[in-house]
């Protein structure tokens, strides 16, 4: 008996929701194997679990500030996934992002807020610039862009390194290997005072809008749309793929950077080379827990931020090793796409 | 005569789409049927029954007596019935004998038995006259070869039945006509075939009783001998359809000229040394077997390849180094060879692809904003003029039939008012209505002083639509003859690339 896989004609909408929620809850579950080898029940983890992301107002706040640069990161995924640019380099341009602003806001102390929106321009012009390079080697030497933007991240990451052990070293943090803050000034306002979620939570969301607008509404946006689900069609139709394509990146590497940028300016003040949990590479977990729609990333976004958060009370609570969170995010990734699968074909026998 | 295979009360369902409606066939030894049939008819899902990829919902498959069981995809191999399918299942780098050998060679057998294998296709190929070099590699063999080789890998399974589909889709009506005769003399040696196709012309010739579906229903049986193409075509269709007249009319000024255009490639010369002239209110038809450079010549006229010598010039403007975007603003309108592959994308709406041509200008965008509106407005006028059925300006455009989706791209070439249109292979696979329809649009435009360019793989349809025609082979054009000179006989010595001024060729 052979099984075949059927296109659906359309795919409803009631299977769009169910999809990721299914994917995650099969992740979830696989993932309860692993804690209960570690010897905990995983029903009791994952209630510690919800209850260190959601159980008090702290908590929730803690769980936000996550998600805010995972809303950056998952945005800049999905627009570049829509073109079909495998940009897996969201690590790295969030630390180019944040180094330039490191620098930057250390040494142009002058400017009072005004500086805030020229440093996250900066944030986001070096993340572009991170990213054009692999863009141009795709469109001009055919080099697979998943290669040398994945390698760029360490790249990257060791190059902070090197600029915070030296030209960078922040000389009041103690020999803890930290780059210079950036000026007081150019700190993002508190959302809620007395916890550490910062306005960037707006920023994140509204960019979540432009994106949104981009995609579904500008020349542009129909150009990438068109040229990631059929390319020869759209340059049948007198769309031109390098310009799309690197129009793309320069958007992607820039929501990246953006992310960098702000997480310095809210959270960090200074960089280190831990600031990251792996922002950028679970931006491309949100980014297909969100089928890459701008609206689901923002949701996407806060589910991934639960598991990292509370995936620490938990650890604290019952001992199972923080990792999990990576280990639940990576299944998530699996299991969406199977379920991305299964809204796209029906089987049949 | 015995029955060697019968299919008796088949019937599928796909939801709410009955692809198969209590359909009965029977099969003679030694005789060709021929199952001919629309796209969607129902052809294609009762050989899948037959051959057990699907499990029927009712009725049953008996070959040579036995019933077969459903869903069993080898049963139907190991009982003798063998399928040749439109589309080659070849590996290109491996000889014929390998290709003949893959997948019913012993598993469990250390070496693999060559020998013997060879012995045994060199006798098959003898018995039905299928000549045929077991060392040669398949890449290096033509269409005609190769479908040999598709041919006798079915026989190597010992197949006494054979089904072949839409056999001819490949191949020059020479190499066409020399299949038939070869089918012939394998029903000699006791074969039985069923042939799939939708063209009436090769049916009345090749077959000896035809059984007709329509709409998933067998509509009607006939000995080929007691019927004719007309009544065919009536039945098949489910109602009278005939094709536009071309009413001769005053030629214009050349609007498209190419001068010693050479095209490479990957390093290939594809075409060498093409000439030629479209006139205002003219169709230019170039006819040829598959592969002999169409694909360049569309890429050339499309924006997507560039001469690497010569001119080409639209209304006395050089045109040879546009691109797509370049050819639309000239005003050349394109219908590609590959509606899925090229011409819309399947995922984006209607309005969406309608529009695709002509993002960037005023009507469809300002200030960086698709205006949306305008371009469903603009779509749903296409839908109307054009007749496009089923569908409204926001459903996916992959939901289209072929014959509705071409409609959708020859209704967004032709609103643009092109002076040239290029048309390559507009009617592939569509069924008889919508050729007619996609014929009744080009000679509306030509009536109206486009200058069209059609390059086709169906003679009927150049000889039909085109005032002169000029032919392709190995990447060089004939001489154009006009189309009232154009009979079958000359044409296929053409597209053979036997034409006067220059014998050399053939």
């Amino acid at each position: 008996m052979i099984v075949r896989l059927e296109r659906r004609t359309h795919v409803p909408l009631h299977l769009v929701v169910i999809a990721p929620l299914a994917a995650i809850f099969t992740a979830l579950l696989l993932a309860a194997g692993l804690i209960a080898a570690a010897g905990v029940n995983p029903l009791m983890a994952y209630g510690e679990m919800l209850t260190g992301a959601f159980g008090s107002r702290l908590s929730i706040t803690e769980m936000l500030t996550r998600a805010t640069p995972l809303i950056f990161t998952g945005l800049a995924a999905a627009v570049a996934f829509r073109a079909r640019l495998w940009n897996i380099g969201g690590e790295g341009q969030f630390f180019v992002g944040a180094l330039i602003t490191a620098w930057i806001g250390h040494s142009l102390g002058v400017l009072g807020w005004i500086g805030i929106p020229l440093l996250m321009l900066a944030g986001m012009a070096a993340g572009a610039a991170l990213l054009a390079g692999p863009a141009f080697l795709r469109l001009r030497f055919g080099v697979d862009e998943v290669v040398t933007t994945l390698l760029l991240n360490f790249i990257v990451i060791l190059f902070v390194g090197l600029m915070i052990e030296g030209p960078m070293r922040d000389p009041l943090a103690f020999g803890w290997p930290s780059s210079v803050p950036v000026d007081g000034d150019f700190r993002l306002p508190d959302l809620i005072p007395r916890t550490r979620l910062h306005i960037g939570l707006l920023i994140a969301i509204a960019a979540a809008g432009a994106v949104w607008l981009i995609l579904a509404r500008t020349v542009f946006g129909a150009e990438t749309r068109a040229a990631g689900l059929n390319a020869s069609a759209a340059a049948f139709a007198g769309i031109s793929l390098p310009r799309t394509i690197m129009g793309v990146a320069l958007l992607s590497g820039a929501l990246a950077g953006l992310a960098g940028s702000v997480e310095v300016m809210g959270v960090t003040a200074g960089v280190t080379t831990t600031m990251s949990p792996g922002f950028g590479y679970a931006g491309i977990v949100v980014a297909m827990l969100a089928a890459l729609h701008p609206a689901g990333v923002v949701a996407a976004a806060v589910f991934v931020a639960t598991v990292f958060v509370g995936a620490d009370a938990m650890s604290r609570a019952t001992g199972v090793p923080s990792f999990i969170a990576d280990v639940i995010v990576a299944l998530c990734l699996l299991t969406m796409i199977v379920a991305l699968l299964f809204t796209t074909y029906r089987v049949r026998r | 005569m015995t029955k060697v295979l019968e299919l008796h009360g088949i019937t599928k369902r796909f939801g709410t789409l009955t692809a198969n409606d209590d359909v009965t066939l029977t099969l003679a030894e030694g005789e060709i049927l021929a199952l001919l049939g629309e796209n969607g008819a129902g052809k294609t899902t009762l050989m899948n029954i037959l051959f057990g990829h699907y499990a029927a919902d009712a009725g049953t498959v008996r070959v040579f007596g036995e019933e077969l069981p459903p869903g069993l995809p080898r049963a139907a191999i190991e009982v003798g019935v063998g399928m040749v399918h439109q589309h080659f299942t070849l590996a290109g780098n491996l000889t014929v004998l390998e290709n003949v050998m893959l997948g019913s060679e012993h598993l469990t057998r250390a070496r693999s038995a060559r020998g013997e294998a060879r012995e045994k296709l060199l006798q098959i190929a003898e018995r039905f006259g299928l000549p045929v070099n077991p060392e040669a590699k398949v890449r290096s063999l033509s269409v005609g070869e190769r479908q040999r080789v598709e041919i006798l890998k079915a026989l190597y399974r010992d197949a006494r039945i054979l089904i072949l589909d839409e056999p001819t889709a490949v191949l020059a009506r020479p190499e066409a006509m020399r299949l038939f005769e070869t089918l012939r003399d394998m029903t000699k040696e006791g074969l039985s075939l069923i042939f799939i196709s939708h063209k009436l012309h090769e049916v009345m010739a090749a077959s000896d009783r035809v059984a007709v579906l329509r709409g998933g229903k067998m509509v009607a049986e006939r000995k080929t001998s007691e019927t004719n193409p007309g009544e065919l075509a009536e039945l098949m269709v489910g109602r009278k359809v005939e094709r536009p007249v071309r009413h001769d009319h005053k030629i214009g000024a050349p609007v498209l000229i190419a001068n010693n255009v050479r095209v490479e490639e990957d390093g290939e010369l594809r075409l060498d040394d093409v000439s030629f002239t479209v006139h205002t209110g003219e169709i230019l038809g170039i006819v040829g077997v598959s592969g002999n450079g169409q694909a360049s010549l569309g890429g050339l006229l499309s924006g997507l390849v560039h001469p690497s010598a010569g001119r080409l010039t639209l209304l006395d403007e050089e045109i040879s180094h546009l691109g797509p975007r370049g050819m639309i603003r000239a005003g050349a309108g394109r219908v590609p060879e590959d509606r899925h592959a090229e011409g819309v994308v399947g995922e984006l709406s209607l309005w969406e692809n309608a529009v695709l041509e002509r993002l960037r200008t005023p009507e469809f965008s300002r200030r960086g904003f698709v205006r949306q509106r305008a371009a469903r407005d603009y779509t749903s006028g296409l839908i109307k003029r054009f007749d496009i059925r089923g569908a409204s300006p926001d459903t996916r455009t992959r939901l289209l039939s072929g014959g509705n989706m071409q409609k959708l791209i020859l209704g967004r070439v032709l609103t643009n008012g092109p002076c040239f249109v290029l048309a390559n292979q507009p009617t592939r696979g569509l069924d008889e209505g919508a050729i007619a329809a996609v014929h009744v649009e080009l000679l509306a435009a030509r009536a109206e002083g486009a200058a069209i360019l059609l390059i086709s793989e169906e003679l009927e349809e150049a000889v039909a639509l085109s005032d002169r025609i000029q032919a392709i082979v190995k990447g060089r054009l004939s001489e154009p003859i006009s189309a009232d000179e154009a009979d079958p006989q000359r044409l296929g010595l053409m597209m053979a690339g036997v034409w006067k001024e220059d014998d050399s060729e053939a």
